[in-house]
């Protein structure tokens, strides 16, 4: 008998179920219960009256920094302004979906590629963002490195008005949605990393970005 | 890691009188029952969520075979490869294999309570390969050659200054004691660990049945990466930990962080689905996950099986007036506080771990503050039986607990032995009220004091009232 047999034949037996496999039946039940996903109780403030409002409020409570702009050719100048705000030099790497605008108006130079261990800024778009967390959702693609908003000091995430939902569950049911299953990476990410694990200080900046700098785009 | 579970009272003992070990446990004390206390409060409908919570671990640890099998196939189907183990070495076996196969000679981890189960770090090492802990605690305790004293801040009970200590002499710079700067030093020191390794081990806080997806929970971005760019990622996790959809991920996700540490959500919610996909620029080429049983399946169909439902907060402990007093390395082992108290003696055996569940004052804060309402002092109790039972006990306190049974039965004796128990308690407590010694007792009174008995029972006081009315 394989552990895999014998692990199964255990937990079986001790439900009082005979055999080492799941019968039909009770696949057929799993299966019915992962077909209609249930959303628990979930907090009022997940469901608010503006969820920009919520989001811009959690983002505060987790160290993100945000801004506004109108449209998308207003990202550079903004970019340029906190980069330059923060103490960072102008230069970044970016997911390819942003490398057409006009970085170079703006003093920026940027790179389209996947960030590497040395690079200072990362600039990224996101799937969608969850106002009850203040989280943005990165799924991995060829167009999407997940890299670029992890290895660099900088995260900078490009948020769409029309893609800021409430909660986690209205992510997934959007990403059922669309794409049909999860990519390789879903990466949830709600500010600058951090960590407590010297004498429960909480420090901004571990393994992950010092800085995560929103900007709302429509 | 090897058990010492047995030694429980002599190592308690030790860890009361070590100076300097109370002095960073008081300077934790409070911290993590203060900040979920308020993001508790902030959350409002806290108490239907817990009560949701239960029901949707007991439905999947119900059918806890068909969710494994579903997560199998569906994780087989984005190109993981599913190992099971029924063992601690099983799992060691399987990938150190995997490393073996692979050429592996530098692995990056990020925190995992399985792999400390197993003693991961020690048999792949003893192959030949280089593990590096990536979490902070863990790297520190990877330096101090120690175990995690505390599931979610595993060096919860070292300084500043100790920690300044072991990067001085491990990374040969000038020694610092800021703690920012301290932790800035450990991330330039393991970027290039980060970088350079060849195979990723992470655990898994959730196995998503649905989608076969694995998941770290996370604040430090060390999963990410380890998750990210070596080009194996292997994830070891114990079988329970299968939930059925991503909703009821969610719906954990928001009991996990707030329990641990009072934070709404950590920095990073990590899921991995499978391997890279065609073009994609990150990711690993081969997906390994390892569900592990090592005596998890004890559980299974038992008076004790809520245990499973159990979700690694480490609220129980952080909540412990046992915990907050000894720390974590008291326990003997990977587990500690009251959640340990039950797992331990059931995993490694309750010859080898008696007075663990009997390391508790029983005041019941662990289940209160327990996310997914697991009754930790009910299976306490429970386990107490079962030594009881299987005369596990040492002889006086079989021997008092008789006493103790014979006269609760016989209530003209009871109130007797009451009346003169409580005239000697009031004798011995002395002018301070207080017994410093009990010959035969000292157990009780080697740490403290016992507040002496007033010198007359609760039946002379409620005859008296009786009678005045």
């Amino acid at each position: 008998m394989s552990a895999r047999e014998n692990i199964l034949a255990r937990i079986r037996g001790a439900q009082g179920k005979p055999g080492a496999e799941p019968t039909a039946v009770d696949l057929d039940r799993v299966r019915a219960v992962m077909a209609h996903p249930v959303t628990g109780p979930q907090p009022a403030f997940a469901h608010p009256p503006d969820l920009l409002v919520q989001f811009l409020k959690e983002c505060d409570r987790v160290g993100t920094t945000h801004a506004q702009v109108a449209s998308d050719e207003g990202i550079p100048a903004e970019v340029a302004r906190y980069l330059a705000a923060t103490g960072l030099e102008p230069r970044l790497v970016a997911w390819p979906a942003f490398a057409a605008l006009d970085w170079a108006s703006a003093g920026i130079a940027i790179e389209s590629r996947p960030a590497r261990g040395d690079d200072r800024t990362g600039l990224t778009g996101s799937t969608c963002a969850i106002a009850e967390t203040g989280t943005t959702l990165l799924l991995s693609s060829p167009e999407q490195p997940k890299v670029t908003a992890l290895l660099p000091e900088t995260h900078v995430c490009i948020v769409r008005r029309s893609r800021l939902l409430g909660t986690l569950e209205e992510a997934f049911a959007l990403e059922r949605r669309e794409q049909g299953e999860l990519p390789r990476s879903a990466f949830f990410v709600s500010g600058p990393s951090r960590t407590a694990d010297i004498e429960q200080t909480m420090v901004i900046g571990a393994h992950g970005p010092y800085r995560v700098h929103v900007i709302i785009a429509p | 890691m090897q058990v010492q579970s047995m030694f429980f009272k002599r190592r308690a003992s030790e860890k009361l009188a070590d100076g300097l070990l109370q002095a960073n446990m008081r300077k934790a004390k409070g911290k993590f029952v203060d900040a979920r206390a308020k993001s508790v409060l902030e959350f409002g409908n806290w108490e239907p969520l817990r009560d949701y919570a239960a029901k949707l671990r007991d439905a999947a640890l119900a059918d806890l075979d068909a969710y494994l099998v579903e997560f199998e196939k569906n994780a087989t189907a984005r190109g993981s490869v599913v190992h099971w183990a029924e063992t601690a070495e099983e799992a060691c076996e399987i990938i150190a294999k995997i490393a073996k196969d692979n050429g592996v000679r530098k692995v990056t981890k990020s925190k995992s309570m399985v792999s400390e189960e197993v003693n991961l770090n020690e048999r792949l090492e003893a192959a030949g390969v280089q593990v590096v802990e990536t979490d902070l605690g863990e790297y520190i305790l990877q330096l101090a050659h120690e175990p995690p004293s505390h599931i979610v801040a595993p060096a919860i009970h070292k300084s500043k200054e100790q920690v300044a200590d072991l990067f001085t002499e491990a990374h040969g710079k000038p020694r610092i004691t800021q703690i920012d700067a301290l932790t800035r030093e450990a991330r330039e020191q393991l970027r290039g660990h980060f970088l350079s390794a060849d195979m990723g081990i992470t655990g898994s806080n959730f196995l998503v049945a649905e989608t076969g997806t694995t998941l770290t929970v996370t604040n430090e971005g060390n999963a990410d990466l380890v998750t990210t760019i070596p080009r194996i990622h292997c994830v070891i996790a114990g079988i329970e930990k299968v939930i059925p959809t991503l909703e009821d991920f969610a719906c954990l996700v928001r009991l996990l962080p707030r329990s641990a540490i009072g934070q709404s959500i950590t920095n990073y919610l990590t899921l991995t689905t499978g391997v890279k996909g065609p073009g994609d620029a990150d990711g690993p080429e081969q997906m390994h996950i390892v569900l592990v049983d090592a005596g998890r399946t004890k559980f299974v169909g038992t008076d004790l099986q809520e245990m499973l439902r159990c979700i690694r907060c480490g609220a129980c402990m952080n909540h412990c007036p046992v915990y907050q007093n000894i720390g974590g390395h008291a326990y003997g082992w990977v587990y500690p506080g009251p959640m340990g108290s039950v797992l331990t003696p059931v995993y490694v055996g309750i010859e080898n771990a008696g007075d663990l569940p009997n390391a508790a004052t029983f005041c019941g804060e662990c289940a209160v503050a327990c996310p997914v309402k697991i009754p930790l002092p009910d299976l306490m109790r429970k386990l107490r039986e079962r030594q009881f039972e299987g005369h596990l006990r040492p002889w006086p306190e079989r021997l008092g607990i008789h006493a103790w049974s014979a006269l609760a039965v016989r209530p003209g004796l009871y109130a007797f032995a009451m009346k003169w128990a409580a005239r000697v308690g009031s004798w011995l407590g002395g002018r301070d009220g207080l017994i410093h010694s009990l010959p035969g007792l000292d157990g009780w009174t080697k740490g403290r004091d016992m507040p002496a008995p007033s010198g007359r029972t609760f039946r002379d006081l409620y005859r008296e009232r009786q009678g005045r009315r």
